[in-house]
């Protein structure tokens, strides 16, 4: 039976259980959702460089949010050359890697780009590329905040373009794009809108950064309160506003939408209000920064999961990975490890949290055999407890596959072209050292 | 009693407070400032447009000693603050009439 909705970003590779999936008839409704999707998403990344800006010193702040900004220009490029290709053309005949069959994005959506993206989906493949190109820009720049302040920029542009091609498109392909991890491959993992392929991989780059680069000098001496907190606030909102695009439009169909975009704010409030509530007893007051971090954190935590839960479940893995979160900022700061803006403590840990829930607390209902053969196989022979061994070891694999691979791309670019900036560069502020600017310069008043 | 004024580069702001409160000089006030002494200056682009910024970040720190702490606190601001590059500074001493505590009208050393 062909269900009424897309449910959740889809396996591509051709194969018999596609069978059963009537041919794909584009609609403008859903088309637009992802249009509209795409731009929600594009504007997540100068949000994280709000939400990274506001928490670094005052001299490092265009370094930092230049980390992020930048890559809209090297991912964008990237993407449409080669990266779409890699994680979601058949070409290779591999699950691991795509090909090079729909490079320049080549043949996407036909001639006239309205072309259905496959069998069951009524979007157009034309907007299922730029949608996922959004995702390719954010998820390196997620790993920035590991790595702040101290960071060679041209480093930067070689490690964010080489872990693009090397580990993010094979993630996409792995899990998204019918790969090994992924419903129609081998271990049969779901993951809606990038717990894993997103947040688990950016946070396992980020934590193995922090081990390979070191931490900034002097820490934790050195260490400073965020330099503007308002900024931490706007960056927040603004993540919080594109995750609907990110989650939301991850449905890919207007109809059923609704719901993953239910299921995604409800998780962000209920992991505001927890992290809020815990500073609250435990220190006396809740925080802005505790409220922005803790609503990040619920966004991260119900991403893997946005389309296959029902709202007592969302709101479940909103104060989870709220506690975790908290649990594993609060362990990082206790043994002096310069995570420098919690990207592992947060995206790693929530990805992780939401991942392993999302197997846990998946709806049989919402994970329809039609899309999801090899999970909806498990959910129905094991239940909840299969999937949820299922996701253990995608996770696992996962942290091996990034961990080695982001050491082996660091140990290049640090031969190559070093990966620190001198101390007396970092006293100087990053800004001036790395592009010449000053955000707040007197010179200006 | 003497005023010290002392402009040092910013990552040094704790060592010299540390250093001052191990010789018992308590309170002092701080700024950010920007100056230039014989440090060059440098060179700024915005969209192609190019500056000469002759004003490099520094904090000012200033307090006031008794004189019989003077050099005390002069050498421990000075070892505190120096890396030996170009930068580390400068300390101007001034002498000071007197100090009054708002709070109980007392005058002189007893107000510091």
């Amino acid at each position: 039976m062909l269900l009424a909705f897309g449910a959740g970003l889809l396996p591509l590779m051709a194969g018999s259980a596609q069978a059963a999936l009537a041919p794909g008839k584009t609609d403008g409704a859903d088309t637009l959702l992802m249009l509209m999707g795409s731009a929600l998403v594009l504007l997540m990344t100068p949000g994280l460089a709000f939400f990274y800006g506001g928490f670094t010193r005052a001299k490092n702040v265009l370094n930092t949010m230049m980390m992020s900004f930048f890559l809209m220009g090297l991912i964008g490029v990237l993407w449409v050359v080669i990266g779409y290709s890699l994680a979601f053309d058949g070409g290779f005949k591999s699950p691991f890697i795509g090909g090079l069959g729909q490079m320049w994005l080549n043949g996407v959506g036909g001639e006239l780009g309205d072309a259905a993206l496959a069998p069951g989906f009524n979007i157009s493949a034309s907007s299922f590329a730029l949608f996922q190109g959004m995702f390719a820009i954010i998820t390196p720049a997620l790993i920035s905040g590991a790595l702040v302040e101290r960071i060679n920029f041209k480093a930067w542009f070689w490690f964010a373009l080489l872990w693009s091609l090397f580990i993010y498109c094979p993630m996409a392909k792995m899990v998204w794009g019918g790969g090994y991890l992924g419903p129609f491959g081998e271990i049969g993992a779901i993951d809606f809108a990038g717990g894993t392929v997103v947040h688990i991989a950016a946070g396992v780059a980020a934590l193995v950064a922090t081990a390979i680069v070191g931490p900034r000098s002097g820490f934790p001496e050195s260490k400073r309160p965020p330099h503007n907190v308002p900024f931490i606030l706007l960056g927040a909102g603004l993540l919080w506003f594109g995750w609907f695009g990110f989650n939301g439009a991850s449905y890919f169909a207007a109809k059923g939408a609704g719901f993953s975009f239910l299921t995604t704010t409800l998780s962000a409030s209920a992991a505001l209000l927890t992290w809020c509530l815990i500073e609250w007893f435990r220190d006396g007051k809740p925080t802005a920064v505790g409220a922005a971090t803790g609503a990040v954190a619920g966004l991260v935590g119900i991403t893997p999961a946005a389309g296959f839960v029902y709202m007592p479940q969302a709101l479940i893995i909103g104060v989870a990975t709220a506690i975790a979160c908290y649990l594993a900022v609060t362990i990082k700061s206790a043994i002096k490890f310069d995570d420098s803006l919690d990207a592992y403590a947060v995206h790693g840990v929530g990805g992780t949290v939401g991942a392993l829930l999302t197997g846990a607390l998946a709806a049989p209902a919402l994970v329809p055999a039609d899309y999801f053969p090899k999970s909806a196989e498990i959910l129905a022979s094991g239940g909840n407890a299969a999937l949820f061994v299922a996701h253990i070891k995608a996770v696992l694999i996962s942290y091996g596959f990034v961990g080695i691979g982001t050491a082996i791309i660091l140990w290049i670019v640090g031969a190559t072209v070093g990966l620190r900036v001198t101390p007396e560069q970092e006293e100087r502020g990053l800004d001036f050292v790395a592009h010449g600017e000053e955000a707040y310069d007197p010179m200006t008043y | 009693m003497k005023q010290i004024t002392a402009v040092v580069r910013p990552s040094k702001v704790d060592a010299v407070k540390a250093a001052l409160v191990a010789i018992d000089v308590v309170g002092m006030t701080i700024n950010d400032v920007r100056g230039f002494g014989r440090q060059k200056g440098q060179v700024e682009r915005y969209r192609g447009n190019e500056f000469t910024v002759e004003f490099l970040p520094k904090m000012r720190i200033t307090t006031v000693v008794s004189d019989d702490k003077l050099e005390a606190a002069i050498s421990a601001i000075s070892e505190a603050a120096r890396t030996g590059e170009i930068g580390d500074g400068k300390i101007f001493v001034t002498p000071v009439e007197t100090v009054i505590r708002i709070r109980t009208g007392d005058r002189g050393d007893a107000a510091l």
